[in-house]
């Protein structure tokens, strides 16, 4: 059976069905701009800062796109049972999975461009390292992808995922060091920074965008890598062990 | 498929527990190929949770199932593709169109682009549903949403169809289109398990039929089997005004060579070895107070052989069936 039939279908289906709806883009592009604009003002800096804020929005908006689209594509299909239809295909589980969270890492990389796009017009990106940063951007991607997969098999509602990934997603915005440097957060909160997987992606993207890295490339690259795997890894477990009873 | 191989679906000591529910306990039976097996219970008797482990959508605790010849759990990809499979509920996507629905269907088995348009063109046009073809599924009535269902499960032609309750809650005109249609895939060589709370339909459709109560198989065999004991006996239907469970028991001491039950108020049900002679019955019956509308003659159905071995009344069940998924 030619695979990459199914698995390029899936994918389509759910970017026709789900991604290129106009709620969604528009979530994608308002989004960042709110968080960016929020910032922008916080910091009440001049138009210098912007590259010292685009990581962290750059990372907050892959975040939030691909994390509350999954609850989506996941959990409703798997509530109104039309994720069965899938289940009952002869497609390997890690093949499908992967074409189901396939679309929301293109959604969260295409996401991540909104603010950098914003940005090119009003500083000079000249200076930042775009092979870094689309490698940055890619793996964060992919993380958030499979924290939202993680999140939307571990629950049966809607919104519950949503409820549940505000858990996860909310403590990261303070956590990752994505507007305050983790160098200076109280001690006792500094072990649960490096529990977190934006932790290193937006080490990358810092990197990337104003140079110099907390913790060595290849490091940020392997943890997330491990995080990736680890994410994915447990909820083809909990699909296993929940929805095939 | 082998074409030696005349068994399309064989099941040996099945078995699921949910919690403290056994709802399988050792299920065997063996579906040749070709056959139109139906699978019928009430409610929780474990028609779907046996669809379910057959198919893949669930993990049997014990037993073995092979499918075409091949061992579910050791090539369940393999055995997946051999089979489609019809839910319960119509579970497409709402915002595809039915061609688009059909066409994706026919991807997940790795058909390619000219070969699934084409078989979604012919299906449409099987099933009737051509105009509604670039309508989104979601605005399809409950009959159209069954067809097109039935479609999708078939689209990729495999050998073996499973049918979970495919007419329950809709109108009766598609209803009798899903039979013909039904009846038409078995005449072309599909073998087909359906499950049903309809035992009229079963009746009619079905080859052999299993009865399944509590997780276990009470009895398999074919209709005519099945059917055969109570074929020689008389079944009358009085329907009368006023209630007669006051009077069954002097109808029992009046004509002895007959069996007499009521069925409900108003409703009794005699049964002889011989013709029953309605006359001195209706007499009878007026003389104590009741009030003779009709007196029909039944033919002995399937569902009196149900009633006899589940011990469950078959309209409690269509009506318990009913009330969650809606009428027929």
């Amino acid at each position: 059976m030619k695979l990459w039939i199914a698995f390029w279908n899936i994918l389509v289906k759910d970017m026709r069905t789900y991604y290129l709806k106009p709620p969604n883009i528009s979530w994608g592009l308002i989004f960042p701009l709110a968080w960016t604009g929020m910032f922008f003002i916080k910091s009440g800096s001049g138009l210098e800062s912007i590259l010292t804020l685009l990581p962290g929005v750059v990372a907050l908006s892959i975040l939030f796109g691909t994390t509350s689209l999954l609850a989506v594509t996941v959990t409703f299909e798997k509530k109104n049972r039309s994720f069965e239809r899938l289940l009952l295909a002869p497609i390997p589980l890690e093949l499908l999975m992967l074409a189901k969270t396939g679309g929301a890492i293109l959604f969260g990389v295409a996401n991540a461009f909104v603010p950098v796009i914003m940005a090119a017009f009003l500083a000079d990106l000249s200076q930042v390292a775009w092979g870094a940063f689309v490698a940055a951007v890619f793996m964060i991607a992919v993380a958030s992808t499979f924290l939202g997969l993680f999140i939307a098999v571990a629950v049966s509602e809607v919104f519950e995922a949503q409820t549940f990934s505000n858990f996860f997603r909310f403590p990261m915005i303070f956590l990752c060091g994505l507007f305050f440097p983790i160098e200076r957060l109280p001690v006792f909160l500094k072990p649960l920074s490096y529990m977190l997987p934006l932790t290193y992606g937006v080490d990358l993207l810092h990197g990337a965008v104003n140079g110099g890295h907390a913790m060595p490339i290849a490091l940020d690259l392997s943890l997330l890598g491990a995080f990736c795997v680890g994410l994915f890894a447990v909820s083809l477990w909990n699909i296993k062990r929940k929805w095939i009873l | 498929m082998g074409a030696d191989n005349k068994v399309a679906i064989e099941v040996q000591g099945l078995a699921k527990r949910f919690d403290d529910v056994q709802a399988i306990a050792g299920v065997d039976f063996d579906v040749r190929v070709g056959e139109l097996f139906g699978f019928l219970g009430p409610n929780g008797a474990g028609k779907t949770t046996t669809i379910n482990m057959i198919t893949g959508l669930a993990r049997p605790d014990a037993g073995s199932i092979r499918i075409g010849g091949i061992d579910c759990s050791d090539r369940p990809r393999a055995a997946q593709h051999l089979v489609g499979v019809v839910p319960d509920e119509s579970n497409l996507y709402a915002e595809l169109t039915g061609f688009d629905n059909l066409c994706f269907c026919a991807a997940l088995y790795g058909m390619g682009k000219a070969e699934r348009r084409a078989s979604a063109r012919e299906l449409l046009d099987a099933f009737d549903l051509t105009k509604a073809a670039d309508r989104k599924f979601g605005v399809y009535s409950k009959g159209m949403k069954r067809k097109l269902t039935i479609a999708a499960g078939i689209i990729h032609k495999p050998g073996i169809l499973f049918l979970d309750e495919p007419t329950t809650g809709i109108d009766v005109a598609s209803a009798r289109q899903l039979r013909q249609l039904i009846a038409d895939l078995h005449r072309a060589g599909t073998t087909i398990f359906l499950t049903t709370h309809y035992i009229e339909e079963a009746e009619r459709l079905c080859d052999r039929i299993a009865f399944i109560v509590s997780g276990r198989i009470v009895r398999i065999d074919t209709v005519e089997h099945l059917i055969q004991p109570i074929q020689e006996r008389h079944v009358v239907q009085i329907t009368c005004a006023n209630t007669m469970n006051d009077i069954q028991g002097k109808l029992s001491e009046s004509f002895p060579e007959l069996e007499c039950k009521t069925i409900k108020q108003g409703l009794l049900r005699v049964v002889s070895k011989e013709p029953v002679r309605v006359g001195p019955l209706v007499r009878f019956l007026e003389d104590h107070g009741a009030e003779v509308f009709e007196a029909r003659r039944m033919r002995p159905s399937l569902e009196d052989i149900f009633v006899r071995i589940t011990g469950i009344e078959a309209n409690a069940m269509r009506k318990e069936k009913e009330k969650a998924g809606g009428g027929q």
